[in-house]
């Protein structure tokens, strides 16, 4: 069955407490590659028969309005996988 | 014939039975509402107790702003019926776009847990009008994600027309912006916060407060606001 990804990350200009403890623990393992570590949400949405335009458009209609916070966060993907 | 206060317990709430206690101690009749009925019980106020609704799951807030009975709240409280959200109960309103903003995890990472100075900055809402304007109080706050944001817009906004209903004094104990500790909307019946009023209700299991311990009571006056509001109107 198809299913469709929506992505969902805390707006950049937020302070993002979660990526940023994640960031200090990947450098006190003496890594010094990666400078900073931000996290989202990745929903993944089982679509019963085909994915329609109808299908894709109530996803991105859920996206914006109940799986992410617009205030706090953006969707940054709604496609299918 | 007391005022009847209801309290909705939502799967994972936790201060449900203490915020009933508290309309007790205040002299209120609560009401406990269950989060699956479509069925308010004819109360005259309504308090979205703390805790963990869903389990946090997806936001805070978010799954038990869409609760069945979350439309007859939305409902009553654009009506004009009073309603708090205190902790989890705050970020019900906000998820529920009763009140402006959002609520993130606390910009230090950890849980807080303290008896928190507050400044009561609206005392004319319907769950503040015991207070008087610039009141320092003591409220027990205890939260993981309690920073509350806005855009400067919002911000600005809310500042203007004073619909910033508490402030933290002392310290910011979890990154709010302009030191928001709680809000109400235009009207004055919805204020939300993250401090919880309700467990400063009764001598011995309140805050500690200079003259003795655990003697902290200004909760109480909330709960005494929102009596007096439905009195008012009666």
């Amino acid at each position: 069955m198809p299913t469709i990804v929506v992505e969902v990350m805390p707006k950049p200009e937020l302070l993002d407490p979660a990526g940023k403890a994640t960031a200090g623990a990947i450098a006190k393992q003496g890594s010094t590659t990666f400078s900073s570590v931000r996290i989202g949400k990745r929903f993944e949405l089982t679509v019963d028969g085909e994915v329609t335009d109808a299908v894709l458009a109530e996803a991105q209609r859920l996206a914006e309005e109940f799986l992410s916070n617009q205030v706090i966060e953006d969707v940054v993907k709604v496609e299918v996988a | 014939m007391a005022v009847r206060i209801g309290v909705v317990t939502f799967p994972g709430s936790l201060d449900d039975r203490d915020a009933q206690r508290a309309v007790r101690l205040a002299g209120g009749e609560p009401v406990a509402l269950w989060h699956g009925d479509h069925d308010l019980q004819g109360v005259d106020a309504i308090v979205l107790p703390g805790g963990f609704s869903y389990g946090d799951y997806l936001r805070c807030g978010a799954i038990a702003a869409h609760a069945p009975i979350m439309s007859e709240v939305i409902d009553a409280a654009n009506a004009g019926m009073p309603v708090l959200g205190i902790c989890n109960g705050f970020q019900i309103l906000v998820e529920a776009q009763l009140l402006p903003g959002g609520l993130i995890r606390n910009d230090h990472g950890d849980f807080i847990c303290r008896d928190q100075r507050l400044r009561v900055e609206n005392a004319s809402t319907a769950w503040t009008s015991a207070f008087e304007e610039g009141d320092e109080i003591v409220i027990p706050l205890k939260n993981g994600e309690g920073g509350y944001i806005a855009t400067d817009e919002t911000l600005d906004r809310l500042e203007g027309e004073g619909l910033v209903a508490f402030r933290y004094l002392d310290v910011n104990p979890n990154g709010s912006l302009r030191d928001i500790a709680g809000l109400t909307n235009e009207r004055g019946n919805v204020v939300g916060l993250m401090p919880h009023p309700e467990h400063a209700t009764e001598p011995g299991f309140g805050p500690d407060m200079p003259d003795a311990m655990r003697s902290g009571v200004d909760g109480l006056k909330f709960f005494q606001s929102a009596i007096d509001a439905v009195l008012a109107r009666v």
